[in-house]
C-alpha cells in the first residue's frame, strides 16, 4: 500500500487499528506530534489531499493512496511557507510542541477574519502562549526584532526548526537500533497490599522481552521530587512498592518490541490485592484513626508525623495576633478552597534511555532538572555519577510538573536490565490522572485594620492536600506562605500550616509554588477589608505593601538572603489602577442584565528558590570565530535558550548566529541545579555572563589589547591595530567559566486588574478589561517576556474559571483534554502588559525572573472583580459559570 | 490514538457484504462488544477501546451524504459534518438555519467535521451531540438496516434512549436520517449554554414553529437524552416551564452541575419562546 508523504510516495502497511500519527511517526516524520491523542489538541494536525485533519483519530488505512503533508511539507528552514515565516516573526511560541499543528492549521486558513478565530482556533491548543502572539502570526503581524542587544526582541534561536518541524523534542531524536518499549500496570485500588504478581502469561507475549516488579527494584525510598538539596523532600517513594498508595500508582512494568506486546502482556498480568481502607479527604486524615498512608514508614523518611498522616507542618507567630485583631477597627475572616488543578504541558512525561558504547547509561527526558535526575539515578541504581548521563532535547512544557523523577528511573532500570534501548510515553490519560497536580487547599485568613486601613493583624491557617506521598509538599507549603505573608507589613502576623497524606494522586511541584492558591485567600480577605472600611482595595494595598527597608518576614524573624535588589511594587500598583481608570473603547458596559465589577490583586516572589541554586557555564571561542555556550538549563518555553544567547551575545560584541547552545546535558557543564522556580533566567543567565566576561577578557589578553580595545564580532579592534577572533583561537580553543550560587536573592512583583461583566442568569464571565503590571527588573527581551506573562494570565485564568481535576473516591474522572479542559483561544481575553522601570542589582544586567508570578494574582483579582460585581464574594475555585450563577442565585433568594 | 487489540478491518463496499459483519445474535438489544462500525473514527480513535477487535468501515459503501427530495432532506449516516454544513439549503426550507449552529456545538474543531458523521454522532448517544440536538429538533426520522438485508424506521428521538444507549439492536447499522419537509418550512430558535465559549455543551435548546402554529422545543446536552416537548400553539411561559419541570434528572458531569444545567435551559427556552412567539 502506498501513502504519500511530503510528496514521496512510501510503501506501508498499516495496522487495522492504527491512526495516522503512529504510521507517519513511524516514517520517521516526528514533526506530527503528539499532545491528547484524542482529537483535542491539534498538535498532530496534518493535511490529507489538502484537508486538514487531526491524525491521531484518523484510520491510518483511510491514508492509502492519498496524499499526506505535514508541516515539514509545507516548507523548509531555506524556504518558508508564508505562515511559518508569520509564525517566527510574530514570535508565535514558546514550547513549540504545539506549533507543527498549529501551523499546518493556519495554513489552511488565508487572510483570516478574527471574529472566526474562537472557532477555527478550538482544535489547537497552546499552553504557553495565551494565544496573542498566535493571533499576531495569522494577521501577520512582526513582533521579533533583529539583532542581539538586550532589551530587543530576538526571536528564540530555534525558530525557524520549530516552525518547520525540524526541532527534536524528546522521544524525536536518534535513539539506538533495537528501542524497546515500555508500558506500565497501574493499580485499580487507591490503598491496596500486593499479595502476588503472577508474571507468567505476561512473559510469554510474543515480543516480551521484561516484566519489572516490586521484587526486581533496589531497596531505595527516595522522592519523586527534585531539589539541589534531596532532604528537602521525603523519601517515602519506592521504584515499584508492594503497597499501593493511590488509583493509578505504577504496580509493574512490561518491556517489549511494541507498545501494542506490551500493552497486551499489561493486560496478561495477574495481581493480588489486599485492599486497605482508604482516605481522601485531609480533614478526615488528620483524625484519630484514619488509615495511615505511610504509617511505616520511620525518622529516615523526614515525614513531620506519619502516625497523624502529616508530611509537613509550621506554626510561627510575629507579634501578638489575638491582641491586634482586638486592637483592630474592622477584622475579616473567611476560608477560601482551591481546588486541584494540572499542568498539562502538551508534551507529556517521557524518556528514552540506552548504553553508549562505553557502557554508560544514556537517558534523554523531558525534564527540568537533568542534573537532579542524574544525580538521584546513579543513587537509585548504585552507579558512579559519571557512568549516568542525562539529557534533554527541547522540552514541551514544564510549568512544574517536569521537576520530578517519574519515568527516568523505570527506563533506567528497563535498559539496565535488557541492555536495549528502552522508550517510556505517558499517555495523556496517565499524565492526567496519575502525575502530580497542584496541591489543593483550604487557606483560612483572618485579618484586621486599623480606621486608616493599616493591618494591624494577618493570619493564615493552611490545610493542603499532599496527595499519597509528599513530594514537594514540605516546599508548596512553606513558600505558600511566605511571600504571600511577606507581601504586607504588619507588626503581628502568624503562619498555621500542614500539609497532609491522603489517598489521592499526590500533588507536587506546579507554577507559583503554592503562592497561588495561599495567595487567593489574603488578596481576597484584603479586598473584603478594604470593602467594610470604606477604602478602594487598591488603595489599602498602597498604605500596606512592603518597602524596600522593611524586613522580608512572613511570620517569625528569620535570618534569609532576601533583598530588595530593586522594588517597582509601587509602580505595578500605579500602572494596573491608572490603566483601569482609563476608560478604552474595548471594553463597553454590556447593559442589563449584566453587572459589572473590577477587582485587583498583587504578589511578590523571590527571583530564586532558597537554600542553593546553583549553575555552572562556559564559553568557547573556536578557531572558526564561532562561539558555543554551554549551560545546564533545559528550554521549555521558558526563553532561556534565547536570553543566555542575548547575554553572551552582549558581553562578546557579536551576533546571535555566531553562537551555538550546549544545553541541558550532564556532559555540558559541571552542575546546574535546573530550571524551576524561575531560576533558568537569573542563576544561568548570571552564570553565562560571568563566563562570557571571562573568556572575554581572556581573548583580549590574547590580543594583547589594551584598555580601550573592542570587541566585536570579527576580531579585537586595538586603536588602528586589527586581531581576527580567527587568529585568535587559531592555536585552540579558548574557554571562559563562569558559575553562580543562586543567592543573595531579590524579589519581584505582579499586579492584575480586571473589569468583568457577569449575567447573573447564566453564570457567564466576560472579561472586559485584563492588565498586568510586572516588575522584571530590566526586560531582557520584551516580546518573550509579555509572552510569559500572557501566558501565566492565560494558564491562571484556566484555574480560575474552569480546569478541575474531578475525583470521586480518589479516581480522576477528568482522564481525557475533551473532559479537562484547556484555555482555548476563546477563552482568552486580551491582557495589556506593563512593566516597571526597575534595575535589579543583583540579576544579570538588571533582570529579574518573571515566568511563575504572572500565574499568582490572577485569580484573586477576577474573584474580586466578580465580588464587586455581583455582590457576593466567591470563596471557591474554580469560578465556572454553574458556581458563579449560584452564587448570584442566592443573593437572590435572600430577602 | 492506535486501537491495539484492533486486528481485523472489513470495508464492505455493498449491502450483501455488510450483512452479518457486525455480529451479535440478530434482534436481540445487546451488539457484539468486539466489533464497532467505523465511520469517521473520530470517537472511536479518541479513547482505548481494549473491547474491540474488529472494524466494519462503513465508508466504502458508498452512501450519497445529501439527497433533496420533495418529501424532504435525507442525510446519509456517513455524511461528514463538513459536507452537511457546506450544504445550501432551499429558501423553503428555513429551518437548516439550524445546521450551522449545531456544528458549531460539537466540541472538536471544523478539522474533526472533515471526518465526523452524522450519523456517528447519534449513534453515539452522548448527552451533548449536536447531530442529535439537529435531528430531533427537526422531527428527523432514522433508517436502520438490519442484519436479515431488511430496513425499519424510528424516529430519532426513540432512537436515542440514554446516555451511551441507542435503540440499535444488535447487528443494526444505522443508514440514514430524513428531515421531513413539513418541518424544515418552521421558523426555528437556538440557543445554548456552556461553561466556556466554545466547549462541550451543557445546554443546547432549539425551538421550533410551524406553519399551523405548532410549538416544539428540544432540550438535549443538558439532558441524558434528548427531551421533546410539543405544544399546539406558542404556550405562555408558566406552561412552557412546567413542561420543563417534569425532566426527572438533570445531567451531571464535569461540563456543568445539574441544578445550573435546569436554571439554563428554563431561561433559554424563555428567550426561544418569547422570539418564536
Amino acid at each position: 500500500m502506498i501513502i504519500t508523504i511530503n510528496g514521496v510516495s512510501r510503501e506501508t502497511a498499516p495496522a487495522p487499528g492504527q491512526c495516522l500519527r503512529t504510521l507517519l511517526r513511524g516514517h520517521g516524520h516526528t514533526e506530527v506530534k503528539r499532545g491528547c491523542d484524542s482529537g483535542d489538541c491539534g498538535a498532530c494536525t496534518v493535511l490529507v489531499d489538502n484537508v486538514p485533519v487531526h491524525s491521531c483519530v484518523y484510520p491510518a488505512v483511510r491514508a492509502v493512496g492519498r496524499a499526506v503533508t505535514t508541516v515539514a511539507g509545507l516548507g523548509t528552514p531555506d524556504d518558508l511557507h508564508p505562515m511559518q515565516r508569520r509564525f517566527v516573526e510574530a514570535g508565535g511560541f514558546q514550547c513549540g510542541f504545539c506549533t507543527a499543528g498549529m501551523v499546518v492549521t493556519a495554513s489552511v486558513l488565508g487572510e483570516v477574519d478574527v471574529a472566526e478565530l474562537p472557532r477555527l482556533l478550538k482544535g489547537d491548543l497552546c499552553r504557553c502562549t495565551g494565544y496573542r502572539a498566535i493571533e499576531d502570526a495569522l494577521t501577520g503581524t512582526v513582533n521579533t526584532e533583529k539583532g542581539a542587544g538586550l532589551g530587543r526582541s530576538l526571536p528564540a534561536p530555534a525558530a525557524l526548526r520549530v516552525v518547520t518541524g525540524r526541532e527534536r523534542y524528546t522521544l524525536d531524536g536518534e535513539t539506538p537500533p533495537g528501542l524497546l518499549h515500555l508500558v506500565v500496570a497501574r493499580s485499580p485500588h487507591a490503598h491496596a497490599r500486593i499479595r502476588s504478581i503472577d508474571t507468567r502469561a505476561a512473559l510469554a507475549v510474543p515480543g516480551v522481552h521484561a516484566v519489572l516488579t516490586h521484587l526486581d527494584v533496589p531497596d531505595v525510598l527516595f522522592s519523586t521530587a527534585r531539589h539541589q538539596d534531596p532532604r528537602e523532600d521525603p523519601d517515602d517513594t519506592r521504584i515499584l512498592d508492594p503497597v499501593v498508595r493511590f488509583r493509578g500508582q505504577r504496580v509493574a512494568a512490561v518491556v517489549a518490541e511494541s507498545v501494542a506486546a506490551a500493552e497486551y502482556a499489561v493486560r496478561e498480568l495477574v495481581i493480588d490485592y489486599e485492599v486497605l481502607s482508604a482516605v481522601f479527604d485531609p480533614e478526615l486524615a488528620m483524625r484519630p484513626g484514619a488509615p495511615l498512608v505511610h504509617g511505616d514508614k520511620g525518622p529516615a523518611s523526614r515525614i513531620a508525623d506519619p502516625s497523624r498522616n502529616l508530611v509537613a507542618q509550621r506554626h510561627a507567630e510575629l507579634g501578638d495576633v489575638e491582641a491586634g485583631l482586638a486592637a483592630a477597627a474592622v477584622v475579616v475572616e473567611g476560608t477560601w478552597r482551591i481546588h486541584r488543578v494540572t499542568h498539562s504541558s502538551l508534551e507529556t512525561h517521557a524518556a528514552v534511555g540506552w548504553l553508549d558504547h562505553d557502557g554508560r547509561l544514556v537517558v534523554r527526558t523531558s525534564t527540568q532538572v537533568p542534573f537532579l535526575v542524574r544525580d538521584e539515578l546513579a543513587r537509585l541504581y548504585s552507579l558512579p555519577r559519571e557512568r549516568v548521563r542525562v539529557l534533554t532535547a527541547r522540552v514541551g512544557g514544564g510549568f512544574g510538573a517536569k521537576q520530578e523523577l517519574l519515568v527516568e528511573d523505570l527506563v533506567a532500570l528497563a535498559v539496565l536490565r535488557t541492555g536495549r534501548p528502552v522508550q517510556h510515553e505517558l499517555t495523556r490519560a496517565e499524565a492526567l490522572t496519575t502525575t502530580p497536580c497542584r496541591h489543593p487547599m483550604r487557606v483560612r485568613v483572618r485579618v484586621g485594620a486599623d480606621t486608616n486601613g493599616l493591618l494591624t493583624a494577618l493570619a493564615i491557617d493552611v490545610l493542603a492536600d499532599a496527595g499519597a506521598y509528599g513530594n514537594h509538599s514540605p516546599g508548596v507549603m512553606f513558600h505558600g506562605c511566605h511571600e504571600s505573608m511577606a507581601l504586607y507589613r504588619c507588626a503581628n502576623k502568624r503562619v498555621d500550616a500542614r500539609s497532609v497524606y491522603t489517598h489521592n494522586l499526590p500533588s507536587g511541584a506546579f507554577r507559583g509554588y503554592g503562592l497561588g492558591q495561599v495567595g487567593f485567600g489574603i488578596e481576597c480577605a484584603l479586598d473584603e477589608l478594604a470593602r467594610r472600611l470604606g477604602l478602594d482595595p487598591i488603595e489599602l494595598r498602597r498604605r500596606n505593601v512592603i518597602r524596600p527597608g522593611d524586613p522580608v518576614v512572613a511570620d517569625c524573624a528569620e535570618p534569609g538572603d532576601l533583598e530588595f535588589g530593586s522594588y517597582g511594587l509601587d509602580q505595578c500598583i500605579d500602572l494596573v489602577d491608572s490603566a483601569l481608570r482609563r476608560a478604552s473603547g474595548a471594553d463597553p458596559d454590556p447593559g442589563a442584565p449584566w453587572l459589572v465589577g473590577t477587582g485587583t490583586a498583587a504578589a511578590m516572589i523571590a527571583t530564586i528558590p532558597p537554600r542553593g541554586h546553583f549553575a555552572d557555564a562556559s564559553v568557547t571561542l573556536h578557531p572558526s570565530g564561532c562561539y558555543t555556550v554551554r549551560v545546564g538549563t533545559a528550554e521549555f518555553g521558558n526563553g532561556t535558550a534565547t536570553v543566555h544567547t542575548q547575554i553572551a551575545a552582549a558581553v562578546l560584541g557579536t551576533e546571535p548566529d555566531r553562537i551555538a547552545l550546549h544545553q541541558a546535558d550532564t556532559d555540558a557543564v559541571g552542575h546546574d541545579t535546573g530550571a524551576f522556580g524561575s531560576a533558568g533566567s537569573v542563576v544561568a543567565g548570571s552564570a553565562v555572563r560571568t563566563a562570557a566576561t571571562a573568556l572575554r577578557e581572556s581573548i583580549l589578553a590574547a590580543a594583547g589589547a589594551g584598555a580601550t580595545a573592542l570587541l566585536t564580532s570579527a576580531g579585537v579592534q586595538d586603536g588602528a591595530r586589527f586581531v581576527p577572533l580567527t587568529d585568535i583561537a587559531a592555536d585552540g580553543p579558548l574557554v571562559g567559566h563562569g558559575s553562580h550560587a543562586g543567592t543573595p536573592r531579590s524579589l519581584a512583583f505582579n499586579v492584575h486588574g480586571f473589569r468583568v461583566a457577569v449575567h447573573p442568569g447564566t453564570g457567564e464571565v466576560r472579561v472586559l478589561r485584563s492588565v498586568h503590571a510586572a516588575d522584571a527588573g530590566v526586560v531582557l527581551n520584551p516580546e518573550q517576556c509579555r509572552g510569559q506573562i500572557e501566558g501565566g494570565v492565560a494558564q491562571a485564568l484556566g484555574s480560575a474559571r474552569f480546569e478541575e481535576l474531578v475525583l470521586r473516591d480518589g479516581r480522576v474522572i477528568t482522564d481525557a483534554l475533551r473532559q479537562y479542559h484547556l484555555p482555548q483561544y476563546a477563552d482568552v481575553p486580551r491582557t495589556e502588559v506593563h512593566f516597571a522601570q526597575t534595575y535589579d542589582r543583583l540579576g544579570p544586567f538588571g533582570a529579574k525572573s518573571m515566568s511563575e508570578s504572572p500565574y499568582n494574582p490572577v485569580a484573586p483579582a477576577l474573584a474580586n472583580a466578580i465580588r464587586d460585581a455581583i455582590g457576593v464574594r466567591p470563596y471557591e475555585l474554580p469560578m465556572s459559570n454553574d458556581r458563579v450563577w449560584r452564587l448570584c442565585h442566592s443573593a437572590l433568594a435572600q430577602p | 490514538m492506535d486501537l491495539n487489540t484492533v486486528t481485523a478491518l472489513h470495508r464492505p463496499t455493498g449491502r450483501a457484504e455488510l450483512n452479518g459483519r457486525l455480529g451479535g445474535e440478530p434482534g436481540r438489544p445487546d451488539p457484539d462488544l468486539g466489533i464497532a462500525p467505523l465511520a469517521g473514527g473520530t470517537w472511536l480513535f479518541s479513547q482505548p477501546q481494549p473491547m474491540l477487535h474488529t472494524l466494519v468501515d462503513l465508508t466504502a459503501l458508498g452512501w450519497p451524504p445529501l439527497i433533496v427530495a420533495e418529501d424532504g432532506l435525507e442525510i446519509a449516516a456517513t455524511c461528514t459534518l463538513h459536507e452537511l454544513a457546506g450544504f445550501t439549503a432551499p429558501e423553503h426550507w428555513p429551518a437548516l438555519a439550524l445546521v450551522r449552529p449545531c456544528c458549531a456545538a460539537l466540541a472538536g474543531s471544523f478539522k474533526i467535521w472533515n471526518t465526523a458523521t452524522v450519523g456517528g454522532n447519534i449513534c453515539l448517544a452522548l448527552p451533548a451531540g449536536p447531530m442529535t440536538s439537529l435531528a430531533v429538533a427537526l422531527d428527523a426520522v432514522a433508517l436502520v438496516w438490519t442484519p436479515d438485508g431488511g430496513q425499519r424506521r424510528l424516529t430519532v428521538a426513540e432512537l436515542v434512549v440514554g446516555e451511551r444507549r441507542t435503540g440499535l439492536l444488535a447487528g443494526e447499522v444505522l443508514r440514514s436520517v430524513h428531515l421531513p419537509a413539513t418541518t424544515l418550512t418552521s421558523r426555528t430558535a437556538f440557543r445554548r449554554a456552556a461553561l466556556t465559549a466554545q466547549g462541550r455543551s451543557g445546554s443546547v435548546v432549539i425551538g421550533r414553529r410551524d406553519a399551523q402554529g405548532q410549538f416544539v422545543l428540544t432540550v438535549t446536552a443538558a439532558v441524558d437524552r434528548p427531551y421533546r416537548f410539543a405544544f399546539p400553539f406558542v404556550p405562555e411561559s408558566v406552561e412552557l416551564a412546567a413542561a420543563l419541570d417534569r425532566v426527572p434528572r438533570w445531567y451531571d458531569d464535569p461540563h456543568g452541575a445539574p441544578d445550573w444545567r435546569r436554571a439554563v435551559t428554563l431561561l433559554l427556552a424563555e428567550e426561544i419562546r418569547a422570539e418564536l412567539a
